[in-house]
């Protein structure tokens, strides 16, 4: 049933949408990561005006599909009359920088839930500890909160990666050539499915399994020694 | 944008039906699926084992998108070649079945563990109170897997859920697809979408109320 001279050309195909898929999931991931941090720390915070927004935010983002706010970015932006004046409109329009912009706001509402999960889950006397040897809160955060919250979650942030990399085959749906956007245009040019997306699919699980790779070794270098 | 909205909101409705039937059927076929692998995933020879570890692990690594699409076009080109003249599977059929494929995979791994962290003391005193295996599991190892795997299913539904929107891209007219032609129609695509992401979350969130309800109803020993 399959035609394997047809392995070659799929892979020729498969293999130009490599780098935008590569960078669409890098970049988004970034963005998620970066957004995530301020996001958990509103999530844990004591004031009602930071945690209200911020629980609104990743309820909303969690609740609906990516795909829905791919296209709120994509095609909804562009009706509001202030984005079309901004300075921000000529990366608005191009549906790469929207499908990162929407796979990186939307992997920050699951990493900042992460996040903001490992910080409560720490116990209360690593902050005692920390205030009784008098490091203000900026400190204490940054060298003793943090680094224990990062180190519980980083597994669970090497499975965001390869989730954010399974959402990028979403930005094939706003015209972007991705590595399933041009699976899918060789399948209709070739009419060979079998071959075209099962190529496809061994590229997307190899590279899974690399960035597990590469998180399973961070992970050896973090560990704090005698756990 | 109100006008636009009242007018297609029966369209937007009938979508939601559709939505709502995909996430269902898909959810409830990948369930039977990996009610009859996750056992087989504890008990079975190591080879069935590493077969059924295998495919949860396949599945967890491929775009869903990718699997939606294999299935679609895949399909039916199996299925002309099988029936010898052109079949198209419908996107209904496809959007079902590759999200139970998908579904199982991660229900086999949410009913593997939850069965896997029943202790085996509970089946050696299930038996030696004289119980046969069979009414040992259902009455003594099934309500307590089930209420550790309760927050999984929980979650896997809402996944299954969203991820019914992109069975769209292949044409299905459900929830997703019917916002796209009415947003297109009427130039209208943030109050559509807008829309779409609103009721996909009032779904998930009595979704969440319901399944927090059951989970505290199920728990009730283990406070």
């Amino acid at each position: 049933m399959l035609s394997f001279e047809l392995f070659l050309p799929a892979f020729l195909a498969v293999k130009n949408g490599f780098i935008l898929t590569l960078t669409i999931t890098l970049a988004s991931f970034a963005l998620g990561q970066v957004l995530a941090l301020p996001l958990a720390l509103a999530l844990n915070a004591k004031g009602k005006a930071l945690r209200v927004p911020a629980s609104t935010y990743t309820f909303l983002v969690r609740g609906s599909p990516l795909l829905v706010q791919l296209f709120i970015v994509y095609y909804g932006l562009g009706q509001i009359e202030a984005v079309r004046q901004s300075f921000l409109w000529p990366m608005l329009r191009s549906p790469i920088y929207c499908a990162i912009l929407a796979i990186g706001l939307n992997s920050a509402a699951y990493a900042a839930e992460l996040l903001a999960g490992a910080i409560r889950q720490l116990p209360p006397g690593q902050w005692e500890a920390g205030r009784s040897l008098g490091l203000c809160s900026g400190v204490l955060m940054l060298k003793i909160i943090l680094p224990q919250a990062y180190r519980a979650i980083l597994p669970a942030i090497g499975n965001e990666l390869v989730l954010v990399m399974k959402g990028s085959t979403l930005a094939s749906a706003v015209t972007v050539m991705e590595m399933t956007g041009a699976a899918r245009v060789f399948v209709a040019k070739s009419y060979a499915p079998f071959e075209t997306f099962l190529i496809a699919g061994a590229i997307y699980l190899l590279l899974g399994a690399i960035f597990g790779r590469i998180f399973r070794f961070i992970e050896t270098r973090t560990t704090t020694p005698g756990r | 944008m109100l006008d636009a909205l009242l007018q297609y909101r029966g369209q937007l409705l009938q979508g939601l039906e559709i939505t709502l039937i995909v996430g269902v059927a898909s959810f409830l076929l990948g369930f039977l699926i990996a009610a009859v692998l996750a056992p087989l995933a504890v008990y079975g020879n190591s080879i069935t084992r590493r077969i059924i570890m295998g495919y949860v692990g396949l599945i967890r690594g491929l775009p869903e998108l990718l699997v939606i699409f294999l299935v679609f076009y895949g399909g039916t080109v199996l299925l002309t070649k099988l029936v010898g003249e052109y079949v198209e599977v419908d996107a209904l059929t496809a959007g079902i079945v590759s999200l139970a494929v998908v579904a199982a995979a991660y229900l086999t791994e949410i009913l593997r563990g939850a069965l896997v962290s029943v202790s085996s003391g509970q089946w050696e005193a299930a038996l030696s109170l004289g119980f046969r295996r069979p009414r040992a599991f259902h009455l003594v190892i099934l309500p307590q897997m089930m209420a550790r795997a309760l927050p999984g299913l929980g979650n896997q539904w809402l996944v299954t859920l969203k991820e019914s929107a992109l069975v769209s891209v292949v044409g299905l007219e459900e929830l997703m697809r019917k916002s796209v032609v009415a947003a297109g129609a009427t130039h209208q695509p943030l109050a559509f979408y807008l829309a779409a992401a609103g009721l996909y979350v009032m779904v998930t969130a009595v979704s969440n109320l319901a399944f927090k309800a059951y989970e505290t109803r199920l728990t009730v020993h283990l406070r």
